[in-house]
């Protein structure tokens, strides 16, 4: 017996998020606060961002959840860290391809999120992968209401 | 029992799962299905599906006889009074949604008491919350022991003058708790109160009567005891069925329709608009006739062998956490943690090895925060669970600790 199939959706960039998760905790008086959670899985995600003149100046997430969500939590904070929303939207686009097996375009600036690709070959973890995604997507979608 | 030969009986226990022979252990979510019933329901749509209580034709008659003759084999196994206490539901859900809704509605009012407890299902749970909310009654919660059972006196302590109705699971799907329904049973009336039960986990696993417990509503799926997905049973006793209307109208359910009003047909059918499961029927009828071929005692044994070994093979295990209590009073399941890996990551690891478990809150969210868990993973045994297939699933879940401590 081996486990040569998990490695390739374990990789050691995403269990280092999620031993080591990047942007853990709240931003004080941000600006944007969205939770979100999987009610099949029970998995759950809070994003704080600080956004000014349409910058994320700062951004941080807690929850409970598998090393799949909490690291492309932990990883996306890192890649949308002072970014334009409208770039950090365009990134949430491309790694929802990248999930779906379709042609995506993910750029180095966007720092480890393609380690996740993996998890395309996983239908059912893709879910726990998008939730961060889905939450921020949520989060731009209800402040334009406002 | 040959637990070989039994197994030959499920074509999908010969699949392959990532290249590995297929250990199913999420029967708790839903049982596999033996070729007896597959075959059953495939000859119904090839030889006599019909409608039900209409027209006079060969086919509608002979589709009727086989649903009606699965309820009698339904009340037989689970010894109800009479057939018309057998109501054709599409499953445990649907059926305490339809006690919730309807004998609710009838006895509950302004300041009544509905007695529950943290170890529900959300089915046994949320259908009473909303049915407390409709009238302005209160859900009290019977609190659980620190093993993940319920002691009488606890039951006894939260009944009151205003206690209308006792829901509570006969087992737990998550701590695999056995309640003794029989005891509650009598609490409740003792208490001018009414008990309806969730025994979806019960049924498929154990002798159950419902005159010995002395239930007024019980509530049981097809699919979790080897019948197919679709149907599901409320028994409830004749004299209060008979007082509830209906939730659903339509077809079959009348007795004569008027241009601006109806009359209702007698129970069962009452309860049962529209065209009903009748394939479903003809499945559950096979597979209550497989579970007695091999009798439900000797199930219940091989399961408590099973969990016995497992308990004692997981509890070895460091770093391991195990939920509910000890393994002479737990029905066939295991939920628990392994420390440092998240349920859905060992699901996930586990199932490259062709092994199925539940991983998640179990539509058990306040039992989670019970067991101050977000989440879990349940192993649960059947019938046609091995030994050897425990030992796989040990040596899988050592592996899998030992693949996620590992210094990436």
């Amino acid at each position: 017996m081996n486990f040569n199939n998990l490695n390739q959706l374990y990789r050691s960039v995403i269990m280092d998020h999620y031993k080591t998760p990047r942007n853990k905790g709240v931003v004080e008086n941000g600006s944007m606060t969205v939770e979100m959670n999987n009610p099949t899985c029970g998995d759950e995600i809070q994003l704080t961002l600080n956004v000014e003149a349409g910058i994320i100046k700062d951004v941080k997430f807690q929850g409970e959840g598998c090393s799949i969500s909490m690291s492309s939590a932990s990883m996306m904070t890192e890649a949308i860290m002072n970014q334009p929303v409208d770039k950090a939207l365009e990134m949430a686009a491309e790694f929802s391809n990248m999930m779906l097996g379709e042609d995506y375009h993910i750029t180095e600036d966007m720092g480890d999120i393609e380690a996740l690709q993996g998890v395309s070959q996983f239908p059912a973890r893709i879910k726990c992968a998008t939730l961060t995604w889905k939450a921020l997507e949520k989060g731009f979608k209800e402040s334009e209401k406002i | 029992m040959d637990i070989k030969k039994i197994r030959q009986d499920f074509p999908i226990l010969g699949e392959q799962v990532n290249g590995k022979d297929l250990i199913y252990l999420d029967t708790s979510a839903t049982s596999q299905t033996p070729l007896k019933v597959i075959e059953a329901m495939n000859d119904y749509y090839r030889e006599y599906n019909s409608n039900v209580h209409r027209g006079v034709h060969t086919l509608g008659t002979k589709a009727t006889d086989a649903y009606e003759k699965a309820r009698m084999k339904v009340r037989s196994f689970i010894n109800a009074k009479r057939f018309e206490e057998i109501v054709y539901t599409r499953g445990t859900t649907a059926a305490i949604n339809l006690v919730a809704r309807s004998f609710g509605d009838l006895v509950i009012e302004e300041g009544d008491e509905i007695v529950v407890n943290e170890m529900e299902h959300h089915a046994n749970i949320v259908p009473w919350q909303q049915l407390a909310k409709r009238k302005g009654a209160e859900l009290v919660f019977i609190p659980l022991e620190e093993d993940g059972t319920i002691a009488l006196d606890s039951v006894k302590a939260a009944m009151s003058d205003k206690t209308k109705i006792v829901a509570i699971t006969h087992v737990s799907n998550v701590l695999g708790t056995i309640n003794d329904i029989k005891s509650i049973a009598e609490i409740a009336h003792a208490h001018n109160a009414y008990i309806s039960v969730d025994g979806a986990q019960a049924v498929p696993h154990m002798a159950v009567d419902v005159q010995e417990l002395d239930v007024d509503f019980y509530a049981f799926s097809g699919h979790k005891m080897l019948g197919p997905t679709g149907i599901g049973i409320l028994y409830g006793k004749a004299e209060l069925l008979d007082k509830m209307e209906p939730i659903e109208y339509g077809g079959d359910m009348i007795d004569y329709v008027y241009k601006t009003e109806s009359t209702w047909t007698d129970l069962p059918v009452k309860f049962e608009a529209g065209t009903p499961m009748i394939a479903e029927a003809v499945g559950l009828n096979a597979a209550i006739d497989y579970i007695n071929e091999l009798g439900i005692d000797n199930i219940y044994q091989h399961e408590k062998e099973l969990v016995a070994y497992a308990y004692d093979k997981m509890s070895a295990i460091e770093g391991i956490e195990i939920y509910g209590p000890g393994k002479d009073k737990r029905a066939g399941l295991i939920t628990f943690n392994l420390q440092g890996v998240h349920p859905h990551d060992l699901a996930t690891a586990l199932d490259s090895e062709g092994i199925a478990v539940r991983a998640g809150h179990h539509c058990a969210q306040p039992l989670m925060k019970w067991c101050e868990a977000s989440s879990t993973a349940r192993a649960s045994f059947y019938i046609y669970n091995t030994i050897e297939e425990i030992d796989q699933f040990i040596e899988s879940l050592e592996k899998t600790k030992e693949f996620f401590s590992y210094e990436f």
